[in-house]
């Protein structure tokens, strides 16, 4: 029986890697790196989690670190945050490219300078292009559940990717919540062993990382593109599965009383749940808005965002990144996804929540009301940022 | 030796490279047949290539020692001869060899 634990957030995904039985976990205690790592080296030292702790010499080697592990055949598990991320980014494209199942949890936050610890997207829209699955949560529980789910996916062989489980720094990281700890005899039976279909091996020698000329590059490339989109059927798989097993259901994009609205909210990451909030609010004083959280960030649900956006006459889309020169990088997205629609609604930009800063339930009430008068009025900015002081 | 010689035969036997396609590579473009590189003629780079005195040859070996490419072989006759299909003509034969057999000539075909 799964047990009603409060705990904070960041020691509830180490403690879903115990459940998984990570193999390696390679981590480097950069700031900001968060207590995950540091509560895994806990449980390895304490015996309670039979792995290798490998602490290396900073992000860069962390990731390489899990390469060597994951190409061995090994379960292999890092996190990092903001700075670290940054830091192991030439190798986050190599563990995609070499189809290297490493999970890692990334505590989203800032990117220096000014100098900032805080929550953001900005370190994640640096890795958007990297051919990793990424995945959104919104809460503590998703934070355990996705990471149960990310090794399944990940290690699938019609998958073989690496995994990102994104969660919101500090504002989910560092909370305590009351959490479902489901039991290690139900993850068992939810996630098989790893099974890594060409591991190191010294009686069957391969060449891994190889150099690959013009001639063969981009096949190459379409060969890991063409894996990468078809890797949603079995993320929708694992997440139909874990549903059935665990009772808690998860799709690429979920909506929130979004039936008969002309106009939707649009958030990624922990600021959903308190939009939600927001929305009953404006619901009461009688307008149709209703919310979108897109929990699947890559491989991107074009077909799932047509499904439930394709009808909104207005999508308010609130990014925690700006691009710097461009604007919302999911706004951005968004409304590319919908371009081909013949009724294309109208994408309203907001960002907001750099560094950290809160945005409360009042603040999404304005954002919304303000997002329905651009739609109606225009605005003399691609996109604007909320809460600006100017 | 046995395993590498198979394993450039099957190397060998792969499809020509204009004729590889997205689904013919190997999961994270990981290479199964050790030694396919032996396949790269890598002496078309060649700009120069090494002639042979062999009456000043001591056999001494020295400028199979030193090739970067590996590619200069002992001959039935016993004196050393670069592979000209991966030779590309760096000339460092020519500069190591205490006897000076070896003299570098433009390459002009």
């Amino acid at each position: 029986v799964a047990t009603r634990t409060g705990m904070e957030v960041s020691l509830a995904v180490s403690e879903a890697v115990k459940l998984a039985n990570a193999d390696v976990i390679a981590a480097y205690p950069i700031t900001p790196q968060t207590h995950i790592v540091e509560h895994l080296a806990e449980l390895v030292a304490q015996g309670e989690l039979d792995a290798e702790y490998i602490p290396v010499e900073s992000e860069h080697s962390a990731l390489s670190a899990c390469l060597g592990s994951s190409a061995a055949g090994a379960r292999t598990f890092t996190a990092t945050a903001g700075q670290g991320l940054e830091l192991m980014h030439e190798v986050v494209y190599v563990a995609s490219a070499m189809r290297l199942p490493i999970v890692m949890a990334v505590a989203n936050r800032a990117v220096s300078s000014p100098l900032s610890v805080w929550g953001d997207h900005s370190d994640v829209m640096a890795v958007r292009d990297t051919g990793w699955i990424q995945i959104f949560v919104e809460n503590g529980q998703e934070a355990i559940d996705q990471t149960i789910c990310a090794f399944r996916m990940g290690e699938d062989r019609r998958v073989l990717l690496p995994v990102m489980v994104h969660l919101d720094g500090f504002h989910l990281s560092h909370m305590v919540e009351p959490m479902l700890f489901p039991d290690q005899a139900e993850v068992d039976a939810f996630l098989p062993p790893i099974n890594y279909p060409l591991p190191l091996d010294p009686a069957k020698p391969v060449s891994m990382g190889d150099f690959a000329p013009p001639i063969v590059f981009t096949e190459a490339k379409w060969a890991q593109e063409i894996n990468l989109e078809k890797s949603k059927e079995v993320i929708l798989e694992v997440w139909h599965k874990f549903g059935e097993r665990f009772g808690r259901n998860y799709k690429p994009v979920e909506s929130y009383r979004c039936d008969d609205c002309d106009t939707l909210l649009m958030t990624m990451g922990s600021y959903s749940e308190t939009a939600m909030m927001a929305i009953d609010k404006v619901r009461e004083a009688g307008k149709k808005v209703g919310l979108l959280h897109l929990r699947l960030w890559r491989p991107f649900p074009y077909e799932e965002l047509r499904q439930l956006a394709g009808k909104a006459k207005t999508i308010i889309v609130l990014d925690r990144a700006i691009s710097m020169g461009m604007g919302g990088p999911v706004a951005s997205e968004v409304r590319s996804a919908l371009y081909p629609l013949e009724k294309k609604p109208k994408i309203v930009s907001f960002i907001g929540g750099l560094g950290g800063r809160d945005i409360s339930p009042v603040d999404f009430e304005t954002i919304i009301n303000r997002g329905m008068e651009i739609a109606k009025t225009g605005s003399q900015r691609e996109f604007e940022i909320f809460g600006v002081r100017e | 030796l046995a395993m590498l010689a198979d394993s450039i035969k099957a190397a060998k036997k792969l499809k020509n490279e204009e004729q590889v396609t997205w689904k013919d590579i190997e999961v994270g473009g990981i290479s199964t047949n050790p030694g396919s590189a032996c396949q790269l003629q890598t002496g078309d780079w060649r700009s120069r290539r090494p002639t042979y005195d062999f009456s000043k040859c001591t056999k001494c070996a020295l400028c199979q020692i030193y090739c970067p490419e590996g590619c200069i072989e002992q001959k039935e006759d016993c004196y050393f001869v670069a592979d000209m299909y991966y030779c590309k003509g760096c000339g460092i034969c020519s500069k190591e060899c205490p006897t000076k057999v070896i003299t570098m000539i433009e390459e002009k075909e």
